[in-house]
């Protein structure tokens, strides 16, 4: 019997380190479909470890964070140490989107997939500069077409657009009701 | 500035009228016109400021009000978009069917569809879409000021596995602007002195007795040679080395050597 490949159960505490380490390697936010499949435990097992990981960043009030994001999971810095961060990497907060790009990105956000008259009918503006830039930033994407009259490219938002507004999926952006409610009031 | 036309309807002299949201200077105008980006923008702000109920909208003054906008607009000379010309006409429009008396039918009064429920709608659901734009604004901010680590190098996260076709037609534009510049350093190397220029025209003058100024200028490839060609003409005119006949108005000009 070959006692190398002889798999010995793991304790709790080195399914978590492990986890911790390949958290830490990876350069998107790792699933816990991959991690199960990398360290061959169930599901169930790679959760609680890293529910148990993210907690212990909290009770130790470290300066990394354990979160989900975009489908899986990431060690970040906690955001209250942005000043101290930036001094360091002398790196400026990017240049934010303009306010016709937020709005596009809106419309197609919540009602992806969206063609170009879509996008101008709620908008009342030709978007087309906006949707370049979303293009250029990688937020959304094109989705196919619509099969309709002149078969119109259809934009959804991407996997980065998850990323850069810090949400785990779409189903996370609050309910577009919500807003509805808000613009009744004014 | 326009003339004052105290009988066009929406006329407008921002020296003598001042609405309220007219402020002090010119730049603040055009500031405030900065931040809409459309006519339903433009609308729901004239709704705010008229404090006005959104889903009871006083048409005809939010028309009026409309319209003094985009008149100051255009003396500002801000160029319009057509959207907002398309926006005065369903106002007017509107404005129009609500001062039509109704016609007498059995239809009860609520079942009547009030002409301003399309643009209400519409209004209703830009702002939404604008209070949904709000929040992306807010947690991107918050983002901002989270970091992840930096790259490890792996095959994985090598770039060619991750470009896509937009990727390659960057590069692609970057090879083609390149090429512009080797082109550009080629004619470079071929560059000629006024000196040159001067030899070769003394020597060209001396063969042929005589050159059409046209044919000549013709033969040049460049801007810089054409040019450089033209002042060793005035030069050699200045020094008498040659002179200059034309035989017939707006003819050509014919390079001679002088005797």
């Amino acid at each position: 019997m070959d006692l190398e490949t002889e798999k010995q159960p793991r304790s709790v505490g080195e399914i978590v380190a492990i986890v911790e380490a390949l958290v830490f390697v990876a350069d998107e936010p790792i699933s816990i479909k991959l991690l199960a499949e990398i360290l061959q435990e169930d599901r169930e097992v790679i959760e609680a470890a890293v529910e148990q990981l993210k907690n212990e960043y909290q009770y130790r009030e470290s300066g990394l964070t354990l979160r989900e994001i975009a489908g899986g999971w990431q060690i970040s810095t906690r955001a209250e140490f942005h000043e101290e961060i930036r001094k360091f990497l002398k790196t400026r907060p990017n240049a934010k989107l303009s306010l016709a790009a937020l709005e596009t990105l809106a419309v197609i956000a919540y009602k992806q997939p969206v063609t170009v008259p879509e996008i101008l009918d709620i908008r009342g503006v030709q978007s087309a500069s906006a949707i370049k830039t979303l293009l250029d930033k990688r937020l959304i994407a094109a989705k196919g077409r619509k099969e309709t009259v002149g078969r119109p490219m259809q934009y959804g938002t991407s996997k980065e657009f998850l990323m850069q507004f810090g949400l785990k999926d779409l189903s996370e952006l609050p309910s577009i009701e919500d807003f509805e409610d808000l613009a009744c009031s004014i | 500035m326009e003339q004052q036309q105290p009988t066009e309807q929406f006329s407008f002299d921002f020296q003598t009228e001042t609405p309220h949201i007219v402020r002090q200077s010119r730049d603040e105008i055009r500031l405030q016109m900065g931040e809409f980006a459309g006519p339903l923008d433009l609308l729901l702000y004239l709704i705010k400021q008229e404090q006005a109920n959104i889903f009871d909208i006083p048409i005809a003054r939010i028309t009026d009000e409309y319209l003094k906008y985009i008149r100051l607009m255009k003396n500002l000379d801000i160029s319009l978009a057509a959207d907002f010309l398309v926006m005065a006409a369903t106002l007017i429009e509107i404005k129009s069917k609500m001062l039509l008396p109704r016609e007498i039918s059995d239809v009860p009064e609520e079942e009547i569809e009030d002409p301003r429920q399309e643009l209400v709608d519409r209004l209703l659901e830009h702002q939404t879409y604008k209070n949904a734009s709000q929040m992306l604004w807010t947690r991107s901010t918050v983002e901002q000021a989270v970091f992840t680590r930096g790259r490890i190098e792996s095959d994985e996260n090598n770039a060619e596995v991750n470009s896509t076709v937009f990727d390659l037609l960057k590069v692609f534009q970057k090879i083609l602007a390149q090429h512009k510049e080797e082109v550009l350093l080629e004619i470079e190397r071929e560059e000629m002195s006024l000196a040159e220029m001067l030899k070769k025209l003394k020597q060209t003058i001396f063969l042929h007795k005589q050159i059409n100024l046209r044919e000549l200028l013709r033969e040049m490839h460049t801007r810089q040679e054409i040019v450089l060609a033209f002042i060793a003409v005035l030069e050699l005119v200045r020094t008498g080395s040659v002179n200059l006949l034309q035989e017939a108005i707006f003819g050509d000009i014919v390079l001679m050597k002088s005797k």
